[in-house]
């Protein structure tokens, strides 16, 4: 869809501004171009439409070196968001959304009808249509300016900041719902941005930037766990590093390795002694090798006391298990879905390593926010 | 008293003639204002379009402006001979700096931002002038017009020594009379009003052409 070969852009005191860029970009693609100011990032999605001229290096927009092609037909050809938004404000907000097609020379009735279509897009009333820019809010004016850039239905868009002046909440309302019409439409977009969440919230891929030139290219979750450099660590910042871990972190690390459990075999009297000396409501069952083989749990105790006499009898076989080297977030998930208050976790032989308790899960989130106490053993053991 | 009774008497016997200078006053100061807005409107734009030019040209202007009128017009004179001609360059010379200046400053006061998107949405030069730039500068174009009308209507007052006529003519007969107080106030009272008038009329159409409305007064 979009192709950068050793693009370069050189101003005339020789500085680069951009060096060497490679980078394709595929249809539907999300893209954010991130980095500190001054590395080049807006450059580079200003030679896109040619507002910046290429010094060296080719640009093809589905496969057409944009060098070849009248500047004018090509901006019309690629929607284009600011961050100032940059509504007409002598025009009305339909005149704004269509302005794209007032210079393609559209019929009236189609631009009516394009405004009405594309309004409804962002669930603004009709009523907004014959309002100026200035009577609206800024996240308003903002939608309107997303709109402006869908009229003419361009397959890619570019985007500098476009939510860097608005505030926080109605930022994370235009991000998200700017996500969800970019899927809807499936727009190839290159987004300048740096926000950093707003980067790992919208992006499929994140290209980050540094004087001219790319640092690293990877989905967001691949940059959280794999930084390239100390730059990127730097740039992503500890709080996020710490904030990306609990998705690594796997089930082995945190889990209790030591389950109340008991034997097939046993008697209900001898599990229930067992419970009341734990201090359990719930027993996992295991065989002679360790095998997981289901649970018990006091209602079911309850249930059938009088009838049964041996665990395996009235214990619960269908039971969600994981894998020690799980990751932790696919977990947490499980445990919320089936409303479960544990997860048992196995190794390949389905032999019982350990358990995730919701307790465990208690104590990660405390760890996370307050640490996880070994500083303060270390503080200790330094003082003593 | 006495004035004031030769005044209206003066006015009543010669209402025609009196109008008819008010009509060719206000003629030579519009042609005068409009042929200067000729050349000053697309100067303007040239020279907030090209910064260096915007210096010299302010400046030329501002030394024009402090010839004195009367001067300026005799020197005019020789080359042009007497007659209206004379005085319509003059006002254009005069008029040239306030519509340059106001022309400059209001497309440099157009939102950047706007002109961006603008042209980043694949609008020629041409266009973006046409639907972007002129529109929000017009109502600062029109005040520089208001401007160099209002100084027009006096320096054409003027206009009568080289025998261009208007209300100027009026007050000259005034003056060359004995006892003429009140012919000089049928000239100067008209003067003035054309003034007054044509500066609220002015403030009028600038308002109108005001680029940044709102749907609530357009619907009331």
């Amino acid at each position: 869809m979009l192709e950068f070969h050793n693009v370069t852009k050189r101003y005339n005191n020789g500085k680069f501004a951009v060096n060497n860029l490679n980078l394709k970009i595929k249809k539907g693609e999300f893209i954010c171009f991130i980095g500190p100011s001054g590395c080049g990032k807006t450059t580079t999605m200003k030679m896109v439409n040619r507002l910046i001229d290429i010094t060296d290096g080719s640009i093809l927009v589905d496969g057409k070196d944009i060098k070849d092609q009248d500047p004018v037909a090509l901006r019309r050809s690629i929607g284009y968001v600011i961050q100032q938004i940059g509504l007409m404000p002598h025009m009305t907000i339909k005149e704004n959304i269509v302005l794209v097609g007032t210079l393609l020379k559209w019929t009236k009735e189609k631009k009516e009808e394009r405004a009405r279509e594309l309004l409804k897009l962002v669930d603004l009333p009709e009523e907004y249509l014959d309002k100026y820019p200035h009577e609206l809010s800024g996240g308003q004016q903002q939608r309107i300016g997303v709109l402006r850039a869908l009229a003419a239905n361009p397959p890619l868009i570019l985007m500098d900041e476009p939510f860097g002046a608005l505030d926080p909440i109605t930022r994370d309302s235009l991000q998200e719902e700017f996500k969800k019409l970019q899927r809807e439409l499936n727009k190839t977009i290159v987004f300048v941005t740096h926000d950093m969440d707003e980067a790992i919230k919208l992006a499929d891929r994140i290209v980050i930037m540094r004087e001219g030139e790319i640092v690293q290219i990877d989905t967001p979750d691949e940059i959280l766990r794999n930084p390239a450099n100390e730059f990127v660590e730097e740039f992503l910042g500890k709080e996020r590093l710490i904030q990306g871990r609990p998705d690594v972190t796997t089930v082995g690390q945190i889990m209790n390795s030591t389950p109340v459990t008991v034997q097939t075999g046993t008697t209900l009297k001898s599990a229930i002694s067992t419970m009341r000396d734990k201090r359990v409501d719930s027993l996992l069952i295991t065989d002679s090798d360790n095998v997981l083989k289901g649970y018990l749990d006091i209602e079911a105790i309850n249930l059938n006391y009088k009838k049964a006499n041996q665990v395996e009898e009235v214990m619960e076989t269908k039971l969600y298990s994981v894998f020690q080297d799980s990751l932790l977030s696919d977990t947490v998930r499980k445990i919320l879905r089936h409303g479960a208050q544990y997860v048992p976790v196995v190794d390949d032989q389905h032999r019982l390593v350990g358990i995730v308790t919701r307790a465990t899960l208690a104590t990660l989130v405390y760890d996370t926010i307050w640490g996880d106490g070994t500083e303060l053993e270390e503080i200790i053991s330094v003082a003593e | 008293m006495e004035t004031l009774e030769q005044f209206i008497y003066y006015v009543t016997q010669n209402g025609g003639y009196i109008w008819v200078q008010f009509y060719r006053h206000f003629l030579m100061a519009a042609y005068g204002v409009l042929f200067a807005a000729i050349i000053s409107i697309p100067l303007g734009i040239l020279i907030a379009k090209y910064g260096k030019l915007s210096s010299w040209v302010l400046a030329l202007g501002s030394i024009v402006q402090t010839i004195p009128a009367l001067g300026a017009m005799a020197v005019i004179m020789i080359v042009l001979g007497l007659g209206t001609n004379t005085v319509i360059v003059t006002l254009m010379l005069y008029s040239i700096l306030p519509i340059v200046q106001n022309t400059y400053v209001g497309m440099k006061d157009v939102d950047k931002t706007v002109i961006e998107a603008g042209f980043a949405s694949g609008m020629t030069r041409f266009q973006l002038l046409r639907m972007v730039e002129l529109p929000l500068a017009i109502s600062v174009i029109m005040a520089g017009l208001r401007t160099a009308l209002v100084i027009g209507i006096g320096i054409v007052a003027i206009g009568a020594f080289v025998g261009a006529g208007g209300l100027g003519a009026v007050i000259l007969t005034g003056t060359n009379a004995s006892d003429g107080t009140a012919i000089i106030l049928a000239g100067a009272i008209p003067t003035a009003l054309m003034a007054i008038i044509a500066d609220l009329i002015m403030v009028w159409i600038e308002r109108k052409l005001q680029p940044i409305k709102s749907s609530k007064s357009r619907a009331a």
